[in-house]
């Protein structure tokens, strides 16, 4: 399916997935992030069951420290 | 009425919150007020060091005193017409949408990564069309190359996003200098609209 990655469009090779199998199937290893589908707020707690369609917006931020 | 004029009797009423009053918050905040934002709502819990000396916007006759009172003093100096609210706290998910809702945009400057997590889930869920400029990557010099500002809807992150504060890569000057005046910089953009 197609979605919107952090603003760029993907085509994932996985359908019925979630916010949690996003993040695994992109390898994103930070510690630390910030997870919105369509400009809504995902916690961390539910990001497995929250699940991402054809044509979402998908937005995956990472933190790190420093300031 | 020269641009510089019109630029600052149109930020005149605009209110700007800082979230943090260290590296990214002193910097940004002096900067905002230069260009004449009216006024600036500023919250931090730390008292000024002597190690905040190589990036943060205070003196060393400043130390011991609180970041918000020696902010405040240091504005003054610059302009004495920025309004400036004070909040000498630590901020958190319960003070957050009190002390900022009447901002126009806010800035997060906190140095922990958990902290920019929780202002940036607090504000979606709390202020969720407030427009939140987050500085993230920072730390150590030299790679101008990959410092930008990406957005995600109205999160504006400015920095590298890569470079992690660890003992090897402290934060210093130059580049939390360039981050907090990227977030200024972004700012001015939601404030003024673009060039």
């Amino acid at each position: 399916m197609e979605i919107t990655l952090n603003n760029n469009k993907e085509v994932i090779q996985a359908d019925n997935i979630t916010v949690a199998d996003l993040i695994r199937l992109k390898n994103f290893t930070f510690k630390l992030l910030v997870t919105k589908v369509n400009g809504q707020l995902v916690k961390k707690d539910d990001r497995d069951k929250v699940f991402i369609h054809e044509g979402d917006d998908v937005v995956v931020m990472h933190l790190i420290s420093g300031g | 009425m020269t641009n510089d004029q019109h630029i600052r009797t149109r930020l005149r009423s605009k209110t700007v919150g800082i979230a943090g009053c260290g590296g990214l918050g002193s910097n940004c905040a002096v900067a905002l007020a230069r260009v004449g934002v009216g006024k600036l709502v500023i919250a931090d819990f730390d008292r000024v060091e002597e190690s905040n000396l190589n990036r943060q916007y205070f003196f060393s006759d400043q130390v011991g005193l609180p970041k918000v009172k020696a902010l405040k003093e240091n504005i003054g100096r610059i302009d004495p017409e920025i309004r400036i609210e004070m909040h000498e706290v630590m901020l958190s998910a319960v003070n957050i949408p009190v002390i900022f809702k009447d901002c126009d945009v806010i800035v997060e400057a906190f140095d922990k990564s958990e902290m920019k997590q929780m202002i940036i889930e607090t504000v979606a869920a709390t202020l969720p069309d407030k427009a939140l400029v987050c500085g993230v990557g920072l730390a150590g010099w030299g790679d101008n190359e990959i410092i930008r500002m990406r957005s995600f809807g109205n999160v504006y992150v400015c920095g590298d996003m890569t470079n992690e504060v660890s003992d090897g890569y402290p934060p210093l000057a130059p580049r939390v200098g360039i981050v907090a005046n990227m977030e200024a910089n972004q700012v001015m953009e939601i404030l003024l609209g673009k060039m």
